[in-house]
C-alpha cells in the first residue's frame, strides 16, 4: 500500500508540475530518439527510477528480489511483446493502469481490463495447461 | 534546473515505490496473475494505493490552467478505442503473463544486475523501436 502511495505520488508530482503523465513505456519509448526538446526530463526520470530502485537497497534491511522462473529464449519473446505491445497500445501498467485509471479515461480502463485479462489467460496456459 | 529536479524526483519515488511493493519480482507478480492457482491477491493493494493516490493529483490538475512549469498539460484526449490500442493491450497481456515484468519494474530491477534483466529490457527495447520505426515507414 505505501509502495503503491509512493508510485501514485510520482504521477502527482509529474502531472501538477510537468504537465506530463507517468507512464514508464511512454517515457521510455520518447527517450529512444535523438536529443530534442523533449528528450532530457525523460532521461532524468529514468536515471531517477534507477536511483529509486537503487535507493531501497541501501536503505533497506535486505535488497528487493528478483526472481525468474523464465529460460532465455521466454524472456526474449516476452521482452518483445512487452515491447512492441506498449508501444503500438500507447501505455503500460502505469500509463494506462495507474495514471488512465485515475484520470479515468475510457482507453485505459479498456486497455488495462484487456491486459490484466490476457496476462492471466497466458500465465494459466502457461502453467496448467503446459500447452504454451 | 527545478524542473529537471522534479523529473528526478518522481523518478526516484516510482522506483521506490516499486521496490517497497515488490512489483520488482517477476515470481511476486505471477502470483498475483495466477488467479487459478495459489493466488497471492497483495498487488492489488499496490495498484488501489497508487491510483488513490494519483486520482487526487489528476483531480488537482483538472482545475488548474496549467502545470506549475510548463506552458500546457500533455494528456491524451483520445476517448475511442482502436485497433491498434487493443491490438497493443493485448500483446502487452501476453508477455506481461509470460515472465511477469513490465517495462517499470524491468528498468528499476536492472539495479539487482541480473542477466535474465538484461536480456529482457534489451528485448523490450527492441520491440519498441521495431513498433516506432514501422510507424514512420507508415507515415
Amino acid at each position: 500500500m505505501i509502495g503503491g502511495g509512493l508510485i501514485g505520488l510520482s504521477a502527482t508530482v509529474l502531472i501538477l508540475v510537468k504537465g506530463r503523465i507517468a507512464g514508464i513505456s511512454g517515457i521510455l519509448g520518447g527517450a529512444l530518439t535523438l536529443p530534442t526538446g523533449d528528450w532530457a526530463w525523460r532521461v532524468l526520470f529514468l536515471i531517477g527510477l534507477i536511483a529509486g530502485a537503487a535507493l531501497y537497497n541501501f536503505v533497506a534491511p535486505a535488497p528487493f528480489v528478483v526472481a525468474f522462473d523464465a529460460d532465455t529464449p521466454l524472456l526474449v519473446i516476452a521482452g518483445l511483446l512487452v515491447g512492441y505491445g506498449s508501444s503500438l497500445g500507447n501505455g503500460c501498467t502505469s500509463g494506462h493502469g495507474v495514471c488512465g485509471i485515475a484520470r479515468l479515461s475510457p482507453r485505459s480502463i479498456a486497455a488495462t481490463v484487456l491486459f490484466m485479462a490476457v496476462a492471466m489467460a497466458t500465465l494459466f496456459l502457461l502453467r496448467h495447461t503446459g500447452a504454451a | 534546473m527545478i524542473a529537471a529536479a522534479v523529473s528526478f524526483l518522481s523518478g526516484v519515488l516510482f522506483g521506490l515505490g516499486l521496490a517497497i511493493s515488490q512489483m520488482t519480482n517477476p515470481a511476486k507478480v505471477l502470483a498475483f496473475l495466477d488467479i487459478l492457482g495459489d493466488w497471492d491477491p497483495s498487488l492489488a493493494f499496490v495498484m488501489a494505493g497508487a491510483v488513490g493516490v494519483a486520482a487526487i493529483g489528476f483531480a488537482q490538475a483538472k482545475k488548474r490552467a496549467t502545470p506549475v512549469l510548463e506552458d500546457e498539460f500533455k494528456i491524451p484526449k483520445r476517448r475511442d478505442l482502436d485497433m491498434p490500442l487493443v491490438l497493443g493491450a493485448a500483446l502487452f497481456g501476453a508477455g506481461w503473463g509470460l515472465v511477469g515484468l513490465c517495462p517499470g519494474p524491468a528498468i528499476a530491477g536492472l539495479v539487482a544486475g541480473q542477466t535474465e534483466t538484461v536480456i529482457f529490457v534489451g528485448a523490450m527495447l527492441a520491440g519498441m523501436l521495431t513498433n516506432r520505426l514501422i510507424g514512420s515507414m507508415r507515415r
